[in-house]
């Protein structure tokens, strides 16, 4: 059975019929061609389809598409207000922090939420948040380095 | 003119922006107009016969197309999957080599063995149709481990590999060195010293985040066959799909590998899976998508490592090493897999030397057939088997004669005069200095302080150690010859078209493609450094058989050694016609005109003409000398290298142990890393990272494990333990450079060096750590249970 939802996906009022088991992840995907959500597993472990969901992270693999009625929901599409690079994005791309590319907008997503939560993370406290989020290529290192930098960046620009 | 984006800049990434914005285009982000699903059915058992299929149920459900089985593949003659690199046992006989199908044939031998296929209009009706495929198994009795299944008494799980045994290899072959193993076992007996260890080289399951997925769309009008498919190497695909399985001719067949999510091997080989979907679509008429879920990918991405060895290292009175006898059981699983045979042998044996002067080295393997997914070709594949049991060995030979562990590689280790080296088990070495790559890492870990630090980490009560390792490998899977006399069944050249545009644009089109390793940056770094071109105005293509001309891809860390030095000779091609273009529009002889910083010049002038008119003069030929020289300025080349490279380096690790709780952190960890010339230092660190990652991980956390029947353990991301960012440090790294003399760019390939030389660091490490309480030995994972064991049982005297 169908069951109808109205939400805010990345700014834009929409509405959709989805699927009585239809997942988050899979309504993003495959209604609204937003293809920067990924799978990558079928545990809720490796956070590739991590977005917000009424401004926290969520894995939108572990969301019913039928629970998202009235949320408002931010995709790795949506980041990057005007052409311009969100903090995050711009530090991922100066510090080599993506190589597949694969895990990626699930681990920007996730970072964003960790500096919106605290905005000067020590290296411990980005590994220890990013633990939801796995990547296969980079070992993390350059990941945790543009994740304190984005950081400084963005409290200078709050500042 | 390259605006500061030539070879040797830390440039950024320029696929980077796609990704980070959510624009990436993976293989499962493509759908096309009516496309069906497929879902397969697996078997749950790891070794039974097929009795019956029965489809009644499913093929009633709602939205089901097809059921297909293995008699349907069978009836339209299609192949079964290839083994493209074949071994010769001691006795002069091939290796058995069964058929693969990629739907079963009656018969099933590993847990997820693809048995039917059910296609229907959505994935979930596929799914759920799958369950009600009513198959009747009778089960037989199985095996997982390699020891196990070469047991009297085993059970057999190919009738024509007696005792499962695939092949039985020895390296050198006696055909080629009479006296290795002789002078070996008389270098033993005659031995100060001989050291040697049981070793396990631990299952690992690959991994890349993007699951495998393949769409392929045959159209029946045309009879073209497009295959979106997860692929290291599209133009593999294609040859094997052509030659081997669908028996297409290629220009029918475009197989296309848009952004690969990773792959670490494991996208190299082709799958019983993309095979299906292709003969599907074929069959039915329509567009067909199969998309692994991670559980899948668990059971049936190829697996790697698997090794039990036994190795004996014999030492002079001076600690010199005067032999090494190395035997392995290699468990490749329930079939061969591609390059599964390769692996455990001619990717393996020829490493053996390892950095070291020993003269007498002997090594026979067994591929044994067990009851469990196939083995093949993962990160590093072969090279960090040999340097795991070399670095571990030679630690403990410094460990029994209280030696300090620099100081026994020093003792031993090949000079920097000595290159070319010939090592005794064939291999020529190109260069390295590993006494400055060993400086260099110690210097970085401040070697001399470890007392001290150990003396804080006892006084909070940590066990503290530090090991080391030095690896080299073998890169760039090439030249062709060597390869054809070792078994290979493809050549192993690669593949490079420089199109210049008549604005000075330039495409180049490539057979390696990348998955995570940033030639869209690199190889435009070449070409911007080469032409005078600026980056911004260079696009790499790949992955794409309707666009590059052909290639062997990416692997073995072969893009640049290889592939860049296609690259470098298709562009000395460009600049060669384009010298005589200028000469032309400047009225001079081509021996005079020289070309630096994107202008042709006449030497010893100022008469010169830039490079981008030249490109515009050669597509708008008005003055032009038509006579001599064709328009166009396109050029292509296959480079076929005359050695493989050799790249090596220095791995110092520290480690914490809590004795409580058996586990151990990581806190200092040092690569020092000779990979030639580099492109991008920024890329290279970033491929350093990854594999010290997995390479730490083999040591500290994975481990696939099935039952002594086969039933997998660890099929999930609940049980199978991927290093996440909380369980690894960040790493020093840093690089030395004795280019290679054996391609033009002094290459030598730096993708694998993590995975190789991480898991003897943190092992010899974490054996440094406990030796004080009398643990002698422990294999990797070592887990804190691991390690907790280890510690109970030398504490009550085991």
């Amino acid at each position: 059975m169908d069951v109808q939802v109205s939400f805010t996906l990345n700014g834009k009022m929409v509405s959709a019929a989805a699927g009585s088991a239809t997942l988050l992840v899979d309504l993003l995907r495959n209604r609204f061609g937003l293809t920067g959500t990924h799978v990558g597993c079928d545990t809720s472990q490796c956070g590739a389809c991590v977005v917000h969901v009424d401004g926290a992270s969520v894995k939108s693999c572990t969301m019913l598409a039928a629970q998202i009625d009235g949320c408002a929901v931010d995709t790795i599409e949506g980041l990057s207000g005007n052409g311009e690079l969100h903090p995050l994005q711009q530090a991922f791309h100066e510090h080599h922090a993506l190589q597949c590319g694969f895990c990626t907008p699930g681990m920007i997503m996730s970072a964003a939420d960790l500096l919106k939560r605290n905005p000067r993370p020590s290296e411990l406290e980005v590994r220890d948040w990013l633990e939801g989020n796995m990547c296969r290529c980079t070992g993390y290192h350059n990941i945790v380095k543009a994740v304190r930098a984005a950081a400084g960046v963005m409290g200078e620009e709050g500042s | 003119m390259s605006g500061g984006m030539g070879i040797g800049a830390a440039a950024p990434r320029s696929e980077d922006r796609r990704f980070i914005t959510g624009r990436g285009r993976y293989v499962d982000d493509i759908n096309l107009r009516s496309q069906q699903y497929a879902w397969f059915v697996r078997s749950p058992h790891p070794h039974a016969e097929v009795r019956s299929i029965d489809a009644g149920q499913a093929l009633e459900m709602p939205g089901v197309t097809a059921v297909l089985t293995g008699a349907d593949l069978e009836a339209d003659e299609v192949g079964s999957l290839p083994v493209a690199w074949g071994i010769t046992s001691v006795d002069g006989s091939p290796a058995v080599e069964p058929g693969f199908p990629a739907l079963a044939d009656g018969r099933v031998r590993y847990v997820g063995n693809p048995v039917a296929v059910v296609i229907a209009e959505t994935r979930a009706a596929a799914r759920d149709a799958a369950e009600a495929v009513n198959v009747h198994y009778e089960e037989l009795d199985s095996v997982s481990s390699a020891a196990a299944a070469m047991e009297e008494g085993a059970p057999q799980i190919h009738e024509a590999a007696e005792g499962n045994l695939c092949f039985n290899w020895e390296w050198l072959p006696s055909a080629m060195a009479p006296d290795a193993k002789a002078n070996t076992e008389k270098a033993l007996k005659e031995a100060a010293h001989v050291v040697s260890l049981e070793l396990v080289n631990n299952r690992l399951v690959p991994n890349a985040m993007e699951p495998r997925a393949s769409l392929a769309d045959f159209n029946p009008a045309t009879g073209q066959l497009t295959l979106y498919t997860t692929s290291q190497n599209p133009h593999v695909n294609r040859l094997l799909l052509c030659t081997a399985t669908l028996k297409m001719p290629e220009h029918k067949v475009r197989v296309v590998a848009p952004d690969v999510g990773g792959g670490f091997g494991s996208k190299i080989y082709h799958y019983a899976e993309e095979l299906v979907v292709c003969w599907a679509s074929r069959r039915l008429g329509v567009p067909v998508k199969w998309t692994a879920e991670r559980s899948e990918s668990f059971l049936g991405d190829a697996q790697g490592r698997d090794h039990l060895t036994r190795v004996e290292l014999a030492l002079d009175a001076e600690a010199r090493f005067t032999a090494l006898r190395v035997d392995t059981i290699a468990n490749l699983g329930s079939y061969v897999s591609t390059f599964g045979a390769a692996v455990p042998t001619v990717f393996y044996g020829p490493l053996l030397a390892g950095v070291y002067k020993t003269p007498n080295i002997y090594a026979t393997v067994k591929g044994v057939f067990t009851n469990t997914t196939p083995t093949d070709a993962y990160r590093g594949a072969g090279r960090p088997e040999a340097c795991y049991l070399i670095e571990r060995v030679v630690d403990e030979a410094a460990a029994q004669l209280g030696m300090d562990p620099a100081e026994i590689r020093r003792r031993n280790f090949i000079q920097p005069d000595e290159f070319p080296y010939q090592s005794p088990v064939g291999q020529l070495y190109d260069s390295g200095e590993f006494e400055g790559c060993l400086d260099l890492a110690m210097e970085i870990n401040g070697y001399a302080g470890f007392d001290e630090r150990r003396k804080q980490s006892e006084a909070r009560g940590r066990l503290r150690g530090r090991g080391m390792s030095f690896y080299i490998e073998a890169c760039g899977a090439a030249p062709s010859q060597a390869a054809g006399q070792l078994g290979a069944r493809a050549g192993l050249y690669e593949v490079a078209t420089v199109r210049v545009h008549p604005t000075g644009a330039v495409q180049v089109m490539t057979g390696t493609h990348s998955h995570g390793q940033s030639h869209e940056t690199t190889f435009a770094q070449i070409v911007s450094d080469r032409l005078g071109v600026d980056f911004a105005n260079v696009e790499i293509v790949h992955g794409d058989t309707g666009e590059v001309p052909f290639g062997m891809g990416t692997y073995a860390s072969r893009s640049l050694a290889v592939g860049g030095s296609a690259l470098v000779k298709a562009l000395d091609k460009v600049v060669e016609k384009g010298r005589k273009i200028a000469a032309h529009l400047l009225e001079a002889a081509a021996g005079d005109i020289e070309f630096s910083d994107g202008q042709f010049r006449v030497a010893g002038t100022d008469r010169q003409v830039a490079f981008g008119d030249v490109a515009l003069a050669a597509y708008v030929p008005h003055n032009y000398p038509l006579q001599e020289l064709e328009p166009g300025l396109e050029e292509t080349s296959f480079f076929d290298p005359e050695n493989f490279t050799f790249p090596s380096g220095c791995y110092i690790c520290e480690v914490e142990v809590d004795t409580e709780t058996g586990v151990v952190e990581i806190r200092d960890f040092v690569a020092a890393d000779d990979f030639g010339n580099i492109i991008n230092p920024m890329v290279v660190e970033g491929q350093v990272h990854g594999g010290l990652a997995q390479g730490i991980g083999q040591a500290l956390m994975e481990h696939c494990r099935y039952t002594p029947e086969g039933q997998l353990l660890t099929g999930s991301y609940m049980d199978y333990c991927m290093p996440r960012a909380d369980d690894l440090p960040s790493f020093k790294v840093a690089t030395r450079c004795t280019p290679t003399p054996f391609n033009p760019l002094g290459a030598k390939g730096c993708g694998e060096a993590g995975a190789i030389g991480a898991p003897p660091a943190v092992m010899n490490a974490v054996l440094d750590a406990l030796r004080p309480l009398g643990v002698k030995h422990i294999d990797m994972p070592a887990t804190p249970n691991a390690v907790w064991w280890a510690i109970e049982a030398a504490r009550s005297g085991e």
